[in-house]
């Protein structure tokens, strides 16, 4: 505590004085219209400069005695002044706030189709899913080339030269019809590479695109794809290829779909089936005389989907693998047919064209 | 192969079951309903009459019948008819009032040609028999008058028409099918080719077989008195229509009638037509041979041919020589019925481009022991409805064929199937299908002697190693049409596909232990979402190309994508090339996009190319299939197929960002292109090198090359270009102006691997801004490279941010002004550590590019 004091008592001090200043700085105070203005209020009432802060500076200069009087009196002003400072500050900032805010608004409804949208092929990411699909299964995808050795595409397939099966497969020859070069035909080829090239067991699933000189048309394309599988180990049965397809099956169309196998002829598979699923339009009803026909299954209740078989032992021996020890087997699909199935695309034409309107709503995943 | 259940039921006791039941049966047993063809459900009211008087009405356009018909009632019908093939007399079919006929065609009474009209007399072509015939159906005088037509001539009856796959020959006959049936439902099967067919009686026509690799059976019967001018019978021609064949004439129609109940192909030949002995033989050089389609052929020397002492007379199992055609004056035929190599027929359909009803057969391969019987029921057929008389005799030349067998353990099938089957299952499903099953081993059989079959038979160590090992042997022997059943697993898969697949259980074989998707399957797919989230839209066009594109794409004489692999029946002869680069194809598809409205494009591809190299053989060895080939043999087929790496290639034109309501969009750029490889290598974790480059099909101001960091020297490889295109090409093209491209080799990015990860330092960044004056013709590339070399470890990054040519900087230069960005790991700069790191940049960098301080 000081003691040495100013034997003059300032004005400041003087307690009707106080009451004005803290009136003046309330009216000023209430009376400021926006933030602006009470920055200036704060300046001039409540800033060093304003008549309480000099008073309050002032109070170490009174006699003690008036000191505690003093001090008591100028607080309790910069108390009120400094609340009604912070009311109308809040005040203030609440008006200012929603008016800003409602100036400020926009129609969010505005398109902004500014940036260029893209998406991948649905033939690519339906190959991703089934390869996935297969993947989660511990099985490897396993390529090859497109643009094939015949001995690969048909001879080590089982399919001998003058087979009717051969010629069932409408190939493109390249360079001559004797340079036992062709575009494969299917993806079985890869079957072949997987064994020579793997070591055993193998499982593997090769999608890919294959060819056929077929005329574009609705449900012809002579540049296909197709996914093919191959499992080869010790004490394979038809059984566990019916498990498989029928996991998988369910991956790409749900769970609840009804598959058949029906005995059919494939050289490289024997036995050998046709898997058929059970038409998802009409769930098998139309077969039933007198029940409206389906046009998907052609009224048959069920739709072929693909082909699979145990691999023909003679395929394992042209690759070196002993059929007395291993055996495997092997399935195919269609990836147009597939998608056709699953996505009710009606023209495999628009799966060709590249037409932007076909793709864009598949988007990245399919 | 079409099969009318009525033929089916001649030899196979079926139950009452519909059509769609057989064909279900059928179906699960492996010969697939295609269809269901009904025939005559709908006709009725239509009766057996006959004309009694006929009254030629006149005056009209053409002539007129009014006829009294009777047709089994109190008082004769009166019929008004438009055809005159028939007299009074004649027995007819009557549709009556309220009749149906195909179609759905109602029959009524009514008035015609001013007189009444009580009904129709029927043509086959109205009772649905025929496409189309020339009147009206005169059935035999002693057809019983008022008779249901349809029940009487069977027209009521269903076609099961079912695919056969090509291992299945027998079941290209009603025999075939009519087996399977029987054992689907468990009936008796009669064999209608179990005939005592006379097989003595000396030679019917002299025949040798020369060569005994092209045919093991050859029979020929003879019949004499002939009545060329007998007709089918009208049963003949509905079975035969049925089955989806013309009916030509009795001699004809009865040897096709015949190969569709049997399944053996005959041949007719006119007697009179014949000189000398006939001998089946090749073809010898220069032979030709006009065929029944009356073209002249010329003969290959593998052709398998029957000839007489005039040379060829007839194509194997494929087509009959014109010459000795069966006409309608002969009068003495001669029949053939023989087996012929399934491999030399399928080879001569193939190379004369012929296949007929009989070389499908043969091809798909047809019962050895047929041709005695089949012939035998031809002769048959052909004295009784033709008149003829069978003369005694046969020619049966041979050679001999042993059968071969098949040892297997009895649980094969089971082990093959994953489900226990009985032993006796087993054994009396291959006994179904007509094989002998014996107890225990048999001792080897040479199996080869005969010709061909559809099934290549395997000898020596194929047969060792196709052995199937067990305890309880069985030994089985296949019938001889089912040439088809050589291997364990062909008699596996006929038993468990007759004991139903349906039985076969669904089961999950135990995981294999994978490894995933390997990193260029995972790049391939950042790669693709990486573009489409750029903007790009995938397309798969065909692989294909043509001179034109080279030609477009504007590729200099030398260019190696000239250098692309032709394909010997391409698609469309303007593209017979399989594509060396992903351009044109992607081109074309945005031409394709912007003539259908969209002007705005940016499309991707990522496929393979095919890179013949120069000195590649020019054919890939097809090797043996008996053993494993060896690598060397392996790799000769590779180094003959061209190299196919995987590219990936973006085309884009119009607005790349779009013009809106937030102001003016932007052009798809050359920069855009460049970026876009960017895209790709960022995907693939690689840093891609940009420098400027003059190729084809670029603009040459407005193309960059791509290059990367080889792995091992650190030397930038080229991968790729991108940039804007020749405007020449844009014409050429019809593109839109401006259009821009980057194709790059994805198989050349090698993923880094797994990426190092650097402390993250928390210290303040020091930032400095310095503006450069180099030469316009410097490239900012290395500019930039001679900073970040400058600035050395504590720069943490560099961005251009302004590009400024003008007065200020002087003719022929450009300003670049950078932010460079240091910070140390380890401590907070210095003013003097910071100064002296951008000094040392822009020394590096003026030593480099005469790059000049500005403002210094």
């Amino acid at each position: 505590m000081s003691n040495t004091y100013d034997p003059v008592e300032v004005t400041p001090l003087h307690a009707d004085e106080v009451v004005q200043a803290q009136a003046d700085a309330l009216a000023a105070i209430a009376a400021a219209r926006d933030l602006d203005d009470l920055k200036q209020a704060r300046l001039a009432h409540a800033g060093d400069r304003s008549p309480i802060a000099l008073a309050n500076r002032e109070i170490g200069a009174l006699p003690p005695a008036a000191r505690a009087e003093a001090g008591k009196r100028i607080g309790a002003a910069r108390k009120a002044i400094g609340e009604a400072l912070a009311a109308r500050q809040a005040e203030l900032e609440a008006e200012r706030d929603a008016r800003v805010l409602i100036e400020e608004t926009v129609d969010v409804t505005l398109p902004w189709d500014r940036a260029p949208r893209g998406a991948r092929h649905p033939l690519t990411t339906l190959q991703e899913r089934i390869a996935d699909a297969f993947v989660a299964m511990g099985y490897e995808v396993a390529e090859g080339p497109e643009l094939e050795g015949e001995w690969f595409n048909f001879d080590a397939l089982n399919i001998a030269t003058d087979h009717p099966a051969r010629s069932d497969h409408d190939t493109f020859f390249v360079e001559s019809v004797e340079s036992g070069k062709v575009l494969r035909t299917q993806t079985s080829p890869v079957q072949i590479r997987a064994l020579l090239s793997r070591p055993l067991p193998v499982y593997v699933v090769s999608p890919g695109k294959t060819f056929r000189t077929d005329e574009l048309d609705a449900t012809h394309t002579p540049v296909f794809h197709q996914v093919e599988g191959l499992a080869v180990d010790k004490g394979l049965t038809m059984a566990h290829l019916k498990g498989t397809l029928d996991r998988f099956a369910e991956v790409m169309f749900g769970a609840g779909i009804t598959t058949r196998f029906r005995p059919h002829y494939f050289p490289f598979t024997e036995p050998s089936a046709e898997l058929d699923l059970r038409c998802f339009v009409c769930r098998g009803s139309s077969a039933v005389p007198g029940n409206p026909p389906c046009r998907t299954c052609k009224s048959e209740g069920w739709i072929e989907w693909g082909g699979c078989g145990m691999v023909n032992p003679r395929v394992l021996i042209a690759c070196g693998v002993d059929p007395a020890v291993y055996s495997g087997f092997a399935f195919g699909m269609g990836v147009e047919r597939t998608l056709m199935f699953r996505h009710n695309a009606e023209d495999m034409r628009d799966m060709v064209e590249g037409d932007i309107r076909f793709t864009l709503p598949f988007g990245m995943e399919v | 192969m079409k099969v009318p259940l009525s033929w089916l039921r001649e030899y196979v006791d079926l139950p009452a079951v519909t059509a769609q039941e057989v064909a279900d049966r059928l179906t699960a047993a492996g010969l697939k309903l295609e269809a269901i063809h009904s025939h005559g459900h709908e006709i009725k009211n239509v009766v057996v009459g006959r004309v009694l008087e006929i009254e030629e009405l006149s005056g009209f356009k053409k002539p007129i019948r009014h006829c009294k018909v009777e047709v089994g009632e109190a008082t004769p019908r009166e019929i008004v008819c438009g055809a005159t093939n028939f007299s009074e007399g004649d027995v007819v079919p009557v549709a009556l009032p309220g009749a149906v006929l195909p179609g759905g065609f109602e029959i009524g009474s009514r008035k015609t040609y001013g007189r009444l009209s009580d009904g129709m007399i029927c043509s086959e072509a109205e009772l649905g028999v025929a496409e189309s015939s020339p009147g009206i159906l005169v059935l035999p005088p002693d057809t019983p008058i008022g008779a249901d037509v349809v029940e009487l001539l069977g027209l009521r009856d269903d076609v099961l028409e079912l695919e056969v796959a090509t291992d299945r020959g027998y079941a290209l006959s009603i025999r075939g099918v009519a087996r399977e049936a029987a054992i689907a439902f468990g009936v008796p099967f009669r064999d209608p080719a179990a005939v005592e067919a006379p097989a003595d009686g000396g030679e019917s026509w002299p025949a040798s077989i020369a060569d005994p690799t092209a045919c093991d059976r050859f029979v020929l019967r003879t019949v004499t008195g002939f009545d060329p001018a007998a007709e089918s019978p009208l049963w003949m021609r509905v079975r035969l229509a049925r089955a989806g064949m013309r009916s030509v004439s009795l001699a004809v129609d009865v040897t096709n009638y015949v190969m569709l109940e049997l399944g053996q192909p005959l041949h007719a030949f006119d007697r009179s037509r014949l000189t000398g002995p006939i001998v089946v033989r090749r073809a010898r050089p220069g032979e030709k041979l006009e065929t029944l389609d009356h073209v002249v052929r010329t003969l290959h020397d593998e052709d398998i041919l029957i000839t007489d002492d005039s040379g060829p007379i007839s194509m194997a199992g494929t087509m009959g020589g014109l010459h000795t055609e069966i006409s309608d004056t002969s009068t003495d035929i001669v029949v053939e019925a023989a087996h012929f190599s399934a491999t030399g027929i399928a080879r001569e359909s193939r190379r004369h481009n012929l296949v007929s009803e009989a070389s499908k057969r043969f091809e798909r391969g047809v019962d050895r022991e047929l041709p005695l019987a089949a012939s035998w029921r031809a002769v048959q057929l052909l004295a009784e409805l033709g008149g003829a008389v069978a003369e005694p005799g046969v020619t049966h030349a041979e050679v001999e064929a042993s059968p071969v067998s098949i040892t297997i353990p009895a649980d094969h099938p089971s082990r093959v199937a994953g489900v226990a089957y009985e032993r006796e299952a087993v054994i009396r499903r291959l006994e179904q299908i007509g094989c002998t099953v014996t107890e225990g081993a048999a001792p080897a059989a040479a199996a080869g002697a005969g010709v061909a079959a559809t099934g290549v038979l395997a000898s020596g160590d194929l047969a060792g190693r196709l052995a199937v090992q067990g305890d309880d042997l069985i030994t089985v022997t296949p019938p001889t049409w089912r040439p088809d059943l050589t291997d364990p697993n062909d008699l596996a898969e006929e038993v468990i596909r007759l004991e139903g697949y349906d039985r076969i259980p669904s089961e999950l074989p135990p995981a294999p232990a994978g490894g995933g998707l390997t990193e260029e399957q995972r790049l391939r797919r950042r790669v693709g979402r990486a573009l489409a989230h750029a903007g790009y839209v995938e397309v798969l066009a065909y692989p294909f190309m043509g001179p034109r594109d080279l030609d477009n794409l504007l590729l200099p004489a030398d260019d190696a994508r000239r250098r692309a692999t032709r394909l010997v029946n391409p698609l469309s002869e303007d593209e017979p090339y399989m594509r060396t680069t992903l351009l044109p194809g992607l081109l074309k598809t945005l031409v394709r996009n912007v003539g259908r409205g969209f002007a705005d494009v940016a499309l991707f591809e990522s496929g393979l190319v095919y890179r013949p190299e120069p000195d590649a053989p020019a054919t890939a060895p097809v090797l043996a299939v008996d053993r494993r080939p060896t690598e060397e043999e392996l790799a000769a087929i590779e180094t003959a197929l061209p190299r196919q790496p995987i590219r990936v290639a973006v085309v884009l034109a119009g607005e790349f960002e779009r013009s809106g309501w937030w102001g003016e969009g932007r052009q798809a750029s050359w920069a855009d292109a460049v970026e876009a490889a960017r895209t790709v290598a960022r995907a693939a974790g690689v840093e891609l090198g940009v420098r400027a480059d003059q190729h084809e099909p670029w603009h040459p101001g407005r193309c960059a090359a791509l290059t990367v960091a080889d792995a091992e020297t650190g030397e930038q490889v080229l991968v790729g270009h991108a940039g804007e295109l020749h405007p020449r090409v844009v014409e050429a093209y019809g593109l839109p102006p401006r259009t821009c491209a980057m194709e790059l080799e994805l198989s050349s990015l090698v993923p880094a691997g797994p990426v190092d990860t650097a402390a993250v330092s928390a210290y303040p960044v020091a930032t400095q801004d310095v503006a450069l004056t180099v030469a316009a013709s410097v490239p900012v590339a290395e500019v930039e490279a001679a900073l970040r070399e400058g600035a050395g470890a504590l720069l943490e990054s560099i961005r251009l941010f302004d590009v400024y040519t003008g007065p200020q900087v002087g003719e022929g230069n450009k300003s670049l002004a950078y932010t460079l960005r240091f910070r140390a790991a380890d401590r907070t700069l210095t003013a003097e550590e910071t100064t002296a790191a951008r000094d040392a940049a822009v020394a590096v960098a003026a030593q480099r590019t005469g790059a000049q301080l500005r403002g210094a």
